[in-house]
């Protein structure tokens, strides 16, 4: 394994709802934390990627962190958005052009469901206009046909958000900081059938940074340096089922995810029996179950009894999102998949507080999924 | 006031009801919906539109529970009149599998493979007051 890239400095402004605070304002001040992290100065950073789908181009943010004429370049893509930020920053450090730069992600969304326009100018929008165009009927309708494949349960679904909110009633930045039962979440509002209101993340705010370095070099900034083994962002193939698709093809292939999982895992030199702790994308409950068995750590339907096992809780075999995911973070699109990293971070440098992994983790495994129908994976080592 | 389609360049309106346009790759037979001047399949830029078949099997569903955000949305967004409707996708045999609206919104009235075929059905109003069809499929 080549060790080329390190983590040496996070920041991360509390994701949540903060009226009169804009998104770009909560991503500088993730960045000056990360700054204080590494012991650096913004004037050290010689290049950043910035992420953010809805709360203004972040290479404006030199206004406000200092005009030092460092390459800045915004990264959009789509759900990907932070992961793309990040993986722009690693491909940057390994082809030798810079040392230290920044992943940066930020984003402030309105209040309910993403809106998705899908009009062309001249044009009535037929999709969106029809009634279609909603991201949660694409987890909804594939979920229900998953479960009815593979034998899993509401239960499990339960199970999932139930685990979420305990988890992230121990993450001081969650925004959903209070614990909820299964049939707490069993019993709110029907959504988008068989995912009820608590089985559901919602958009939100915050901003996260991340502080990159040759790996050569990163015992300058820190101690405690996490090696980002592979970053891997791959987009969807023929025959796949994607969110916000008016036709899906009659062939069938694996989405975005399996591909991602596997060039990561191949990269890295690891496998799924190597990770201890896993951050999977949980837009609802039934996204983490079918991105567990997507991503390699078991097969598909046996996590109805992994769950019921408690297998991926904090002290399980397998912990996932343990900072609560998406589903007590919200997802504020340019600084989720980077929110990830952060507590993969915090994970293997033991610095986790009351949610820590037991028995020292070493090796750790992010993964994000969204629109258009796109993937990203990483895979950090102590 | 007339009835009219949502958008002609997606759905036509005809005497024996809505018909939806979609792209057949002339090199390898794929079908897309909406039309689109390319072939994801084989990457061919020789396609054409047709329209396509009416009738198909429930591939998978779910039921919209709350009010759509408008716009895009043309429907009924107050939370008081609201009712919740299905959508899905309906296998159209050689061709693809097509999103859209169902007209049932029970749960237990919704299975994968049930047989499918496409209505109309009265979305909303244009500035001039006509009726705005959208399509959606109901059980044979």
């Amino acid at each position: 394994m080549s060790d080329d890239v390190a983590i040496v400095g996070i920041g991360m402004h509390p994701f949540g709802r903060h009226e009169g605070v804009s998104g770009m304002e909560q991503g500088a001040a993730a960045i000056r934390t990360a700054c204080a992290d590494a012991n650096v100065e913004w004037a050290d950073l010689e290049f950043a990627f910035g992420g953010s789908v809805a709360a203004g181009n972040p290479d404006s943010m030199v206004s406000q962190m200092g005009l030092t004429g460092l390459q800045f370049i915004n990264v959009v893509n789509g759900c990907a958005t932070g992961g793309s930020a990040l993986i722009s920053a690693y491909n940057t450090i390994k082809s030798g052009a810079f040392d230290i730069g920044l992943a940066i992600g930020f984003d402030k969304h309105e209040r309910g469901a993403f809106r998705v326009n899908t009009g062309k100018s001249g044009e009535r929008d037929w999709y969106g206009g029809s009634g279609m165009a909603l991201t949660t009927q694409f987890f909804g309708m594939k979920i229900n046909r998953y479960m009815e494949e593979y034998g899993i349960t509401q239960d499990a679904l339960a199970r999932v958000s139930a685990k979420a909110f305990r988890n992230g009633s121990l993450n001081e930045n969650a925004w959903r900081r209070q614990a909820l039962s299964e049939k707490e979440v069993l019993q709110s509002a029907m959504l988008s059938y068989p995912l009820t209101q608590y089985m559901f993340c919602s958009p939100g705010e915050g901003g996260v940074a991340l502080i990159l370095a040759r790996a050569d070099k990163a015992h300058k900034y820190t101690k405690n340096p996490i090696f980002l083994k592979s970053a891997v962002v791959r987009s969807r193939r023929y025959g796949s089922f994607e969110v916000l698709a008016p036709s899906l093809a009659l062939d069938y292939a694996d989405g975005p995810t399996v591909d991602a999982s596997q060039k990561a895992f191949e990269a890295a030199g690891v496998g799924p029996e190597d990770i201890d702790v896993a951050q999977l994308q949980d837009t609802e409950s039934g996204a983490e179950i079918m991105h567990m068995a997507e991503n390699g750590f078991c097969e598909h339907g046996e996590q109805e009894a992994m769950l019921a096992n408690g297998e991926t809780e904090i002290t399980g075999r397998l912990p996932v999102n343990t900072d609560g995911g998406c589903l007590a973070n919200g997802e504020p699109v340019g600084a989720s998949g980077l929110r990830q990293v952060y507590e993969n971070v915090l994970q293997l440098r033991g610095d986790a507080g009351k949610r820590q992994v037991p028995n020292n983790p070493k090796v750790a495994y992010t993964h994000v999924y969204g629109a258009p129908g796109i993937s990203g994976v990483t895979i950090l080592s102590t | 006031m007339a009835e009219l389609s949502i958008n002609e360049n997606v759905m036509d309106l005809t005497p024996e009801g809505p018909r939806l346009k979609g792209m057949r790759c002339k090199s390898c037979n794929n079908h897309v919906f909406p039309m689109q001047k390319g072939c994801p399949k084989c990457t061919s830029a020789d396609v054409e539109e047709v329209h396509l078949g009416t009738k198909g099997t429930l591939w998978a569903w779910t039921i919209q529970g709350f009010p759509p955000k408008a716009p895009p949305y043309l429907g009924e967004t107050d939370p008081a009149k609201f009712k919740p409707y299905g959508v899905g996708y309906v296998e159209l045999p050689g061709e693809l599998k097509v999103e859209s609206r169902l007209t049932v919104s029970d749960p237990t009235a919704l299975n994968i493979g049930m047989e499918m075929e496409l209505v109309g059905e009265k979305i909303g109003k244009d500035e001039e007051g006509n009726d705005l069809i959208t399509f959606a499929f109901a059980p044979v």
